[in-house]
């Protein structure tokens, strides 16, 4: 093993809390070495941001504190070293970027001032910087980069930001590059790009890359080592193959046997009587066209999953089967009648019929609602449905059917984690027994085995009370696993649907086919073998 | 940008002309002219006289008429106690008001906000804790107090300053600071809170991982972000002080525009009351514009 140049050795931080103190990590090891590529795999609250955000000098301290531990760079310790000395490391020598771009860069200052910056502050002359700085845009794929250097943040795309951030950690070439889930929220042909890129810049810089993910399939791609973290410990480390192929710890066996994508492909339901039937659906906003004649066949019972890059007008259709938008032209016929011209007091019996359940439930419950309010509101608004003696065992019903208990009625949304809110936001949707429920990127923000627990619960339900899901995702492994028929959205249009198992072994179009290949596999032979795919499409 | 401001004076201009026609006949509403401009003891023919001159007479829509045509040519009327013409009488006072809130305002903006993010840099620091104490108080100390207890204080106890008036720079000393108090309590407290928000978030962490210094990251990162909501608050206050700081400057013995005001409703001097609320109203539409304008200034974000 060559010489690391950035190790951690028996870290420990705490950080105080309303709560009491949270050991965020417990005594963590690991090194880096130069031109290699290290994942630190985990789900969310492992603790897998807080070493390099020790390493950064980024963890406040109160309410953090460092307990334990040594950050060796060069065989030096961070740790002892003063603010001053830190600052002069960060950026030249250790850079980061991180999640979503667009918080992450000053909504005030050009990109080009901010690139610039990263060098100015180091002592680089204005001028330099700034030819520089263009170079680098260059470099990092922006089309125009002097145009682009004089552009804001909100003037980007999401791949585009990261691009800038990524030009603005590089510039002066640092040894260590640490990307904290660089690619999350972007969507899967950009993420390609975007770690497609880290790998050339990394190969031709020899720098080392920490990679802080939750994605296996990012791991799959791009990394040489994993480390596996868990509540703040890690838990198994090696080579991604031996991570996925062969997982020692039973944490990690878990978080390998829940990535989706492994499951059996649904044949799709015959027979099924004809649920909701859109045709030539239509959608501008003043003179921009967002929807150009969308067609669209939902069955009792069935699971459509809509997919596309973001803008391609997912969450439109959605927006239209509800009524929440107008639609400017078309039909949705459901149960004889036309959804996009119905009076509102019809509107309000099918609306009852049509539930939603959103990607953040974090935002879509509100916070000042128990459960059992958020739950029977829906009764106020229909009073036919139930009795009001009736309400209080009805919600425990729904709670169980959900996977909670009965005695959560009287918890508010703060009180659940991640999985449960969405679960609490499902089982608001039943309370009207839905016979369709939209699902707008409903398990995007759940972690790998809370997401495969909801897609279970969400199958199961469709199952036992009949109901059809348009499942909105971009997430293809999920949809592989979940989905009976696929429809395959770009820039408004429909570009190809059909069943799950004919999208995905036989897409027709090159955008499914790009999109499929785009998508990341947790396996890395997969994997391997997509890259070959990729090459050579694009060769 | 252009359209903007243009729109933006069309929707003033409406405003304005209503407030003239609200002063029009509110004024009218108080009672006949005649009794309220004349001494109680007039004689029936100076009453006469006066209508006949005042053009009071005539149908009510007809002195309307007069009286826009009067507005369009900016002829206000005639001062009653000075016998000049209103407007020249109203805008020489504005003078002295103008300054008086720019320089509070001034020593305003830099003090709160050099302090205020200093203060959200470090919360509960002890710059902190004394700042927010010191504005807490400012904030909420009624200004005719304190400007009586200034005058005892350092005109008459110490004999420093003077007590009222203008014409040397120590005349000034006593009413800026007596105004600066309350909107630096207040702005202070602004800007804490906003810098406090915009020091946590995402892109100052990238500016920390970029290696950039304390002090850089407080005033060029983090301050740019976090003055929108200061300036809406500086906007009010200044408005406030546009209008006339009235109980100061009547203290003070100040011939600002809210002294003016306050002498003239006294001794019923319509046309200088009439002229003067024009032209506050008209200085409060520029500096509402002129925030508008900032905020596109601060934020790339907001174009027009």
């Amino acid at each position: 093993m060559p010489d690391p140049i950035l190790e951690v050795r028996d870290l420990s931080v705490t950080f105080e809390t309303a709560r009491g103190p949270v050991r965020a990590v417990r005594n963590v090891n690991w090194h880096l070495a130069r031109g290699e590529v290290l994942a630190i795999l985990g789900e969310s609250g492992s603790g897998k941001s807080v070493s390099a955000s020790a390493v950064m000098d980024l963890i406040d301290i109160p309410p953090g504190r460092i307990d334990s531990g040594e950050i060796l760079f060069e065989g030096r310790d961070l740790l002892k070293m003063s603010p001053k000395e830190r600052r002069k490391i960060n950026g030249p020598r250790i850079a980061m970027i991180f999640q979503d771009p667009l918080s992450h860069l000053n909504p005030v200052w050009t990109v080009g001032w901010q690139i610039e910056e990263a060098m100015v502050i180091h002592g680089t002359g204005r001028a330099e910087a700034r030819s520089k700085m263009i170079e680098l845009l260059g470099k990092v794929g922006l089309p125009n980069p002097a145009e682009a250097a004089a552009k804001y943040p909100h003037q980007f795309s999401g791949g585009q930001r990261q691009r800038v951030m990524i030009a603005m950690a590089l510039a002066l070439k640092p040894d260590v590059l640490i990307a904290d889930e660089p690619t999350t929220a972007l969507d899967v042909t950009v993420q390609a790009q975007i770690l497609a890129l880290l790998e050339d810049l990394q190969r031709e810089t020899g720098m080392g890359l920490l990679i802080i993910t939750h994605d296996l399939g990012v791991v799959a791609e791009i990394a040489d080592r994993c480390i596996v973290m868990n509540k703040g410990e890690i838990v198994e480390t090696g080579t991604p193959a031996q991570i996925h192929n062969d997982p020692q710890h039973p944490y990690t066996k878990k978080l390998i046997a829940a990535a989706p994508g492994k499951g059996q492909m649904s044949d799709g339901g015959d027979g099924r009587s004809l649920l909701l039937q859109m045709r030539g659906a239509t959608k501008a906003y003043g003179d921009v066209a967002v929807l150009h004649g969308i067609d669209l066949d939902i069955h009792a019972g069935e699971c459509v999953a809509v997919v596309g890059e973001s803008g391609s007008g997912k969450s439109t259709v959605a927006k239209l089967i509800t009524r929440l938008e107008p639609a400017s032209g078309g039909t949705a016929m459901w149960k004889g009648e036309d959804l996009f011209t119905m009076p509102p007091r019809r509107l309000l019996e099918v609306r009852r019929e049509v539930q939603m359940v959103f990607q953040d439930p974090t935002q879509s419950l509100n916070p000042r609602m128990s459960v059992q309010d958020i739950i029977s509101e829906a009764w106020v608004i229909h009073p036919d449905i139930l009795p009001r003696h009736r309400w209080r065992d009805r919600v425990a019903e729904l709670l169980e059917q959900v996977g909670l208990e009965p005695d959560h009625a009287h918890r508010y949304p703060h009180q659940f984690s991640g999985g449960q809110r969405q679960r609490v936001a499902i089982a608001r949707a039943l309370a009207l027994e839905p016979r369709l429920i939209i699902c707008d990127e409903a398990v995007s923000a759940l972690d790998v085995q809370v997401q495969a627990q909801v897609i279970r619960l969400l199958a199961r339900l469709g199952r036992e009370l009949n109901i059809a899901y348009l499942f909105i995702a971009h997430d293809l492994p999920v949809v592989r696993d979940f989905a009976d028929s696929v429809v395959v959205m770009k820039l408004g249009r429909v570009v190809e649907q059909g069943p799950v198992r004919q999208i995905f072994d036989t897409p027709r179009q090159d955008y499914t086919r790009n999109l499929m290949a785009a998508s990341l596999d947790p396996d890395p032979d997969v994997q391997a073998a997509r890259r070959r795919q990729r090459q050579e499409m694009m060769a | 940008m252009g359209r903007f401001i243009a729109r933006r004076t069309v929707a003033s201009a409406i405003s304005l002309a209503f407030l003239v026609m609200a002063v029009f006949f509110l004024s009218r509403l108080t009672g006949d002219p005649t009794d309220l401009y004349l001494p109680l003891d007039a004689s029936q023919e100076v009453r006469d006289n006066f209508r006949e001159l005042n053009g009071l007479n005539d149908p009510i829509l007809l002195q309307f008429a007069y009286y826009l045509g009067d507005m369009a040519r900016l002829d206000f009327g005639t001062s009653l106690r000075s016998a000049e013409p209103a407007l020249a009488v109203v805008l020489q006072a504005f003078q002295w008001t103008l300054v008086l809130a720019l320089v509070t305002m001034a020593f305003v903006t830099v003090a709160a906000v050099i302090l205020g993010s200093l203060a959200a840099f470090n919360v509960g620091g002890v710059l902190d804790r004394v700042a927010t104490f010191f504005s807490l108080i400012g904030a909420s100390a009624p200004d005719f107090w304190l400007a009586i207890v200034a005058i005892v204080i350092f005109s008459v106890n110490f004999g420093w300053l003077p007590t009222s008036g203008t014409g040397s720079i120590w005349h000034w000393i006593l009413p800026v600071s007596v105004l600066f108090i309350r909107p630096f309590g207040l702005i202070l407290q602004v800007v804490r809170g906003s810098m406090i928000n915009a020091l946590g978030s995402a892109y100052v962490k990238t500016a920390r991982a970029k290696g950039v210094a304390p002090q850089p990251i407080i005033f060029t990162h983090a301050l740019r972000n976090a003055m929108l909501p200061v300036v809406t608050v500086m906007g009010d206050q200044a408005a406030g002080m546009l209008n006339g700081a009235v109980i100061v400057e009547t203290i003070f013995g100040f011939p600002g525009v809210g002294k003016l005001m306050i002498d003239s409703i006294l001794q019923r001097d319509f046309a200088v009351i009439l002229a003067a609320i024009m032209v506050t109203a008209v200085a409060i539409f520029i500096m509402n514009l002129l925030i508008d304008l900032a905020y596109a200034l601060l934020d790339p974000r907001i174009r027009y």
